[in-house]
């Protein structure tokens, strides 16, 4: 007959409607600036530069390799090589980016520029609140404003952390040990030739990226 | 309490005494246009959050609930969202199509607003409330007053020159005549029962009492209560409400005829839409829920305006819960409704109500079976072949373009 | 002369040329609701509510969106440049007859006289037209029901058949 089935969709949206007052399943809302959802250690917005130790301008783990700046798809990345060098964390000299700039409003997030890092120093963030009033210059972050430190990185996604100390771990015992065997071998040589050899870095630098790779550093 | 009751009839006479007696007709006028036009646009203005608020709760959404006082962090639960529409629609650039008939593209929404106000003048909303009292004509006068509507429809659809306002307005222009049907002769019988047009003199009718401590509301009877649904579901189609939102479905017309208006002309477009809402649940009130008049005699001391309110919010968001439930028919389905089972019903509850005025010395327990049989027979049969007619839907085009290996097989 | 009179009486005059005068068929048809709108409120000017409100029922709701109907689903509501009619004298000339004929009825009307002789006398009550209707004048009420149920099964009858051909 006509009308039972209209109030029987009426009682149906009576019982949503009450049960938005009582039911938390039924009001789902979270309302965002009041109340914010716990992000999962998954989340992933913006890349940022890990730097070691206190000092974001000593302790930058980017040596300017621009690898990351030739992948990038949005080409949002920019960097200037240093002229100089200086000491990275596996002892060896190396360049470091004298600017460092990517643009927030360009950026998509893709996360290429840190699967192809091979330094561990870039990763992405999970900050993203960046409205700004100034489209171009709000958005453009230099490197002061993208370094942070390893303990930021550690808090916000702690197993992709332990995954890249353990590979810069291994990365320096790996060059400890070349150093080690350099040396002996450089003090054989002077032993048996007193003639020097050339320092073994290019090659460690080269080396370096390689057990990088076979052991990738972002779960996918 | 009767002074309670009579507060504002007593505050007006207050007033109209203090101007010069040759004008107090025109004073007494005055003060009751400013109050319709005061108290139906600041309830439409409260309905406006109200039917945003609920229909976000019903599809589990909070709604607004933002806006408050401004420069301060009071929220008042989004209750401030009207002011701020009405900001918004106010200042709004108002945007005439270039080919529009610029007159009547002007005209048409004070063709709808200025009838809408008209009818919500005859509405008895309290004991000695009513702002015309029309003694011979005042339902007539309501419906009279209520065909500008179809004008302006057809005005606004028209003068846009644009075909989803022309196709609005035909719907609307088609809806409101087909359904006017139904509305007029479900009305009819209550004029028929109280022997007037007036509806002042309807309201008082029904402060009767029946059944010990219940006043004797036309709907307390078969052919008021059948009535009283014809009226409802007329009255949703004739003020465009869904499930008969047609003129202005928006997933379909972009906004039905009044599409090329902006700014403060489609405010006011909406605002005659909910006056036109408001004054058909006033009528409905007076005709079927007994006015101003209290369910009980012993509710009798809460004043007559407070019931007429009440039942009008409850009738507001009836319609709010409607809108939340039921999905807008098609053309032909609204059609159908109207001519098929509508008019035939509330000819058939005519007939209810005559049986009913002549069996009036019957006892209540032959009387009541009769008429209630005689209504649920043709009800039964007639949506008997409504479902018949709605039970399987076919998609024809879909079905069509499919190649349709039977008739393949069966090909010469 | 009255100034609400001769308001109401211009608006309605002047609508009624208005809409003989336009090009634009749809206005004409706006027009010509003004002009049922002015003849509906002189009609209450003179006490006769039944017949004003009525007046805007019938003619407001109902005959001039039927008409309006009408332009819209014939043709183009502009009409060709140029003179509409060929013969405005044989037009001029129906005017006048209809102007007599109903300017002859009204003079020849008793209401006329027995307005004359008592001018205060109470409004006409909706039910003494009931009255009327159902007892002295029930048989013309009978012939135009049956006129518009025939008008009715007629519409549905070329309604029917154009979905045969269909």
């Amino acid at each position: 007959m006509i009308g039972i089935g209209i109030a029987k969709g009426l009682v149906q949206t009576a019982r949503n409607l009450l049960g938005t007052y009582t039911d938390k399943d039924r009001l789902p809302t979270i309302e965002y600036p009041e109340e914010r959802q716990a992000l999962t250690e998954a989340t992933r917005q913006f890349p940022f530069l890990v730097h070691d130790g206190d000092d974001p301008a000593k302790g930058l783990r980017c040596v300017a390799c621009q690898i990351c700046e030739k992948e990038c798809p949005p080409k949002c990345i920019y960097i200037v090589k240093s002229r100089d060098k200086r000491v990275d964390y596996k002892g060896q000299m190396q360049f470091y980016p004298a600017t460092f700039d990517i643009d927030y409003s360009v950026c998509m997030s893709c996360q290429i520029c840190v699967e192809v890092c091979p330094f561990e120093s870039i990763k992405m963030d999970t900050e993203f609140e960046f409205s700004t009033a100034d489209r171009f210059r709000g958005l453009l972050f230099d490197k002061h404003r993208l370094a942070k430190s390893d303990a930021h990185y550690h808090r916000i996604h702690p197993t992709d952390a332990a995954e890249s100390d353990a590979v810069m771990a291994a990365e320096r015992a790996k060059a400890e040990a070349k150093a080690k065997a350099d040396a002996e071998a450089k003090a054989k040589a002077a032993a048996a030739k007193l003639a020097p050899t050339p320092a073994a870095s290019p090659e460690a630098q080269m080396e370096a990226p390689k057990p990088g790779s076979d052991t990738p550093t972002m779960p996918m | 309490m009767a002074s309670l009751d009579q507060i504002f009839v007593a505050l007006k006479d207050w007033l109209v005494a203090f101007v010069p007696v040759a004008l107090q007709p025109l004073a007494g006028a005055l003060l009751s246009i400013v109050a319709i036009m005061a108290v139906f646009p600041g309830i439409f203005a409260l309905t406006t959050v109200v039917e945003r608020k609920l229909l976000a709760r019903f599809q589990n959404r909070p709604g607004p609930n933002r806006v408050g006082i401004p420069l301060t962090k009071i929220r008042l639960a989004g209750f401030g969202q009207f002011a701020a529409d009405g900001i918004k629609s106010l200042t709004k650039e108002d945007i005439v199509p270039r080919n529009a008939d610029r007159i009547v593209h002007f005209v048409a929404p004070f063709v709808l607003v200025a009838p809408a106000f008209l009818s919500l003048s005859v509405v008895p909303v309290g004991r000695n409330m009513a702002a015309l009292d029309f003694r011979e004509t005042g339902l007539l006068f309501f419906f009279a007053v209520g065909a500008a509507t179809e004008l302006s429809v057809f005005m606004a659809g028209w003068s846009s020159r644009n075909k989803y306002s022309l196709l609005g307005a035909m719907r609307g222009i088609a809806q409101m005549l087909s359904y006017e049907l139904p509305l007029i002769l479900s009305s009819l019988v209550v004029v028929m029962m109280a022997g007037t047009l007036s509806l002042a003199t309807i309201a008082e009718r029904q402060s009767g009492v029946q059944w010990g401590v219940v006043h004797s509301w036309h709907v307390f009877t078969p052919w008021g209560f059948a009535g009283f649904l014809i009226f409802l579901t007329a009255a949703c189609a004739e003020s465009n409400r869904t499930p008969f939102d047609l003129p202005e479905a928006e997933s379909e017309l972009v906004a039905g005829y009044f599409t090329e208006y902006s700014g403060f002309k489609f405010a006011l477009f909406f605002l005659g839409e909910y006056l036109g809402m408001f004054a058909i649940s006033g009528v409905a009130i007076t005709l079927f829920l007994g006015g101003w008049n209290a369910p009980f005699t012993f509710l009798d001391w809460v004043p007559s305006w407070m019931w007429f309110f009440g039942k009008l919010v409850g009738f507001i968001l009836f319609f709010i819960w409607l809108r939340a439930t039921l999905p807008r028919l098609r053309v032909d389905q609204l059609m159908d409704l109207a001519w098929k089972f509508m008019l035939p019903m509330s000819l058939v509850n005519l007939v209810v109500a005559g049986v009913w005025h002549l069996a009036a010395s019957w006892p209540h327990l032959l009387r009541w079976p009769l008429c209630v049989a005689i209504l649920a027979l043709p009800y039964w049969l007639l949506s008997r072949g409504f479902q018949t007619r709605f039970k399987t839907r076919t998609y024809r085009f879909a079905e069509e373009s499919r190649p349709a290996p039977a008739t393949a097989a069966a090909g010469p | 002369m009255n100034p609400i009179f001769a308001i109401l009486a211009g608006v309605t005059v002047g609508a009624a040329v208005a809409a003989m005068a336009l090009r634009n068929l749809v206005h004409s048809v706006l027009c010509l609701t003004v002009s049922l709108v002015g003849l509906a409120l002189l009609y209450l000017r003179l006490g006769a509510e039944f017949a004003g409100f009525v007046q805007i029922l019938v003619y407001v709701g109902a005959v001039a969106i039927l008409i309006m109907f009408a332009v819209l689903l014939t043709r183009g509501g502009e009409a060709p440049p140029g003179r509409i009619a060929n013969a405005p004298w044989s037009g001029l000339a129906v005017a006048a007859a209809v102007f007599a004929m109903i300017a002859w009825a009204i003079a020849r009307s008793p209401a006329l006289r027995g307005m004359a002789k008592d001018p205060a006398q109470p409004p006409l009550s909706v039910k003494a037209i009931g009255d009327k209707l159902t007892g002295d004048l029930v048989l013309p009420l009978q012939v135009v029901a049956l006129l518009l149920t025939a008008a009715l099964v007629g519409g549905v009858v070329i309604a029917m058949s154009e979905k045969e051909t269909e």
